[in-house]
């Protein structure tokens, strides 16, 4: 967004000035608001994960004291077991890790090339091309998915079985209609786009030389040098795929298409097993956080990038 | 988000081609690059076509037709009278009004916080990024989880009216948050603060970081106070972030539909019930796609609004 485009390598200057000159008693306090955020940020999923380890019972009787927040009592992985007997939740996950993978695999191959072209090569209508691209950078999902709804559900699909050809009407209940329409990314070529440009042209004017192609040039000049655009546009993509709520609520009907967090939210209207739902809770939060606490770093430069290009 | 015109159209003197090449060589290399660059194109264009401008496409059009969702007959178009009958639904002036409450109160206090939680983690003190890194594990929670989980501790007898009891001695008793006509919003809004406000937290620290050292140890040597510091140094260097951080977090606001689905269903007497939850429920739950299209417009216009408030703010000041 607005111009902060010579902030993209931020001076880590600014440390806390005024703390250096009396530093034992304000050091003692921010550290002190500091600690208590750390508490108010993270009890209620200490909570939850608590309570997946807990019978029912326990988790009510632990609510009035500090053991809500502790593994006391009858702990045992028996939520985590009696949650995949409940409810298709093997299916939910293996659904959600289906679409998210290929969400963001082929989503990073159809962006990057759309930006190498944009950014790189001469073409006929590429002004347009890209002003389009970045108007669409206004507009929130949640604008046209009831028109997109209906679209869908209009839409043609082919299929080759048996030497013949069948053709078929309407996305709704597949995988291909929670994939497709996330694939190409406004933000993700504009990401690939800036991230390009920073890329000196010298290079590629030197494997033209020798005779490379175009997409030999983006495939093994361009691409192995955009790794941080990549990991950028893979964490940015991951996030809501994995997250993804309102678009397969309105287009997944059967049970067993269904990705996890549509999964988990029918599971909490028709069965009120709160420590199945904390179990599973914690079951479909912890690969985020995995990957969140392995590639903090890369994350958070991540959200920051799309605050000072977005 | 947004968007500059600034942002070059043209890539410049790219793709020169090599000075040797003779006339004809460099003509068809050009066409080649022509063919070749729209091709690697065309799968993102397809998809944004057919994924993002149709539709968008579809939603002022079908507003003025009669489009059901699943239907054997065609859609008939029909004018204006999903606007009359928009005008004149009582449940959409109370989403839109719901709507606008929770943006009025958590765009400021979730902007302030973050300000303050960047602030307060922009430092070189050991063990920082300990802070950063706890203080952003709610955002990368999923809200349909958060949710679920608040709504369970936001219960009569669950653990936030228990906390809340031990803390003030039993002075305070809580309330039925969710059922409770009047605090069902406040709630949802405390909750999805929590949520999000490490994302903002970050984008205010890049921001923060932006400002050069040298400011702050200059306006040290002038004498000047933490607040002097933060009125005449940190301020005006935030400009763009604020700017970016008002308009993100007002158009998330503007669309607040997850929380409402999985904690209220819109209720208790429609008090949480907004614009989106609104679209949902007669786009998806009654199938009307075509007033739902008609809602969908009026977010899609107060979006707009916001993007050119915030095109103002940047183009009157820069």
């Amino acid at each position: 967004m607005t111009t902060l485009d010579q902030a993209q390598a931020p001076s880590r200057a600014a440390p806390a000035t005024g703390a250096a000159r009396r530093p034992g008693l304000r050091r003692a306090g921010g550290n002190l608001v500091r600690i208590l955020l750390v508490g108010f940020f993270a009890f209620p999923l200490v909570f939850m994960f608590m309570s997946s380890l807990k019978p029912d019972d326990q988790i009510f009787a632990d609510l009035s004291s500090i053991k809500a927040f502790l593994p006391v009592g009858d702990i045992s992985l028996a939520n985590y077991t009696g949650v995949f007997d409940t409810v298709p939740a093997a299916r939910f996950l293996i659904n959600s890790i289906i679409i998210t993978t290929l969400i963001v695999l082929v989503g990073l191959v159809v962006n990057s090339m759309a930006a190498f072209a944009l950014s790189r090569m001469r073409w006929r209508g590429k002004t347009v091309v890209l002003a389009a691209i970045i108007a669409t950078l206004v507009v929130p999902f949640e604008t046209f998915a009831l028109p997109l709804l209906w679209w869908v559900n209009k839409l043609p699909w082919f299929l080759f079985q048996g030497g013949q050809l069948y053709y078929t009407t309407g996305w709704l209940d597949t995988y291909r209609v929670q994939i497709f329409p996330f694939l190409a990314n406004a933000f993700s070529i504009y990401l690939f786009y800036s991230y390009f440009q920073s890329i000196p042209t010298t290079l590629d004017e030197a494997a033209r030389v020798d005779g490379a192609g175009w997409f030999r040039i983006y495939r093994s000049v361009v691409m192995p040098l955009a790794g941080p655009a990549i990991a950028t546009v893979a964490i940015l993509t991951f996030l809501p795929a994995w997250n993804s709520y309102l678009w397969p609520l309105m287009v997944v009907q059967t049970e067993s298409l269904r990705p996890v967090m549509v999964g988990i939210s029918y599971f909490q209207q028709l069965k009120v097993l709160w420590g199945q739902i904390m179990a599973y809770s914690t079951l479909i939060t912890i690969p985020v956080l995995v990957m969140f606490l392995a590639l903090q770093r890369q994350f958070i430069r991540s959200i920051a990038s799309a605050g000072v290009k977005g | 988000m947004a968007v500059t015109q600034e942002t070059p159209a043209t890539s410049g003197p790219r793709a020169k081609t090599p000075t040797t090449a003779t006339g004809s060589t460099r003509r068809v290399r050009r066409r080649g690059e022509a063919t070749m660059g729209a091709a690697m194109v065309a799968p993102a264009v397809l998809l944004l076509i057919f994924f993002f401008f149709i539709p968008v496409g579809l939603c002022f059009a079908l507003a003025f037709t009669n489009a059901r969702l699943i239907s054997p007959e065609p859609a008939k178009i029909i004018g204006f009278e999903n606007f009359t009958r928009l005008f004149s639904d009582p449940l959409f002036w109370k989403s839109l009004r719901n709507t606008f409450y929770f943006a009025v109160v958590v765009v400021p206090l979730q902007s302030g916080f973050a300000l303050l939680l960047a602030l307060l983690v922009n430092t070189k003190i050991r063990g920082v990024n300990f802070f950063r890194t706890l203080y952003f594990v709610p955002v990368v929670t999923s809200i349909v989880v958060v949710s679920i989980l608040w709504k369970f501790m936001y219960q009569p007898d669950g653990l936030i009216n228990n906390l809340l009891q031990t803390a003030t001695f039993n002075v305070v008793q809580g309330t039925d948050w969710l059922n409770n006509p009047t605090a069902a919003m406040p709630a949802i809004m405390f909750m999805s603060i929590w949520q999000a406000v490490g994302f903002h937290m970050v984008i205010w620290l890049s921001g923060l970081q932006t400002i050069p050292g040298e400011l702050y140890e200059a306006s040290e040597l002038d004498g000047a106070g933490k607040w002097q510091q933060f009125r005449y140094v940190t301020w005006p260097g935030l400009k763009a972030t604020r700017t970016f951080i008002l308009v993100t977090i007002t158009i998330a606001a503007l669309s607040l539909f997850a929380q409402i689905n999985v904690m209220t269903q819109g209720g208790p007497l429609d008090r949480t019930s907004t614009v989106v939850f609104q679209a949902v429920r007669v786009g998806y739950g009654q199938q009307e796609t075509a007033y739902a299209s008609t809602i969908s417009l009026v977010f899609f216009v107060l979006v707009l609004m916001v993007s050119l408030v915030q095109r103002y703010l940047t183009r009157e000041r820069g």
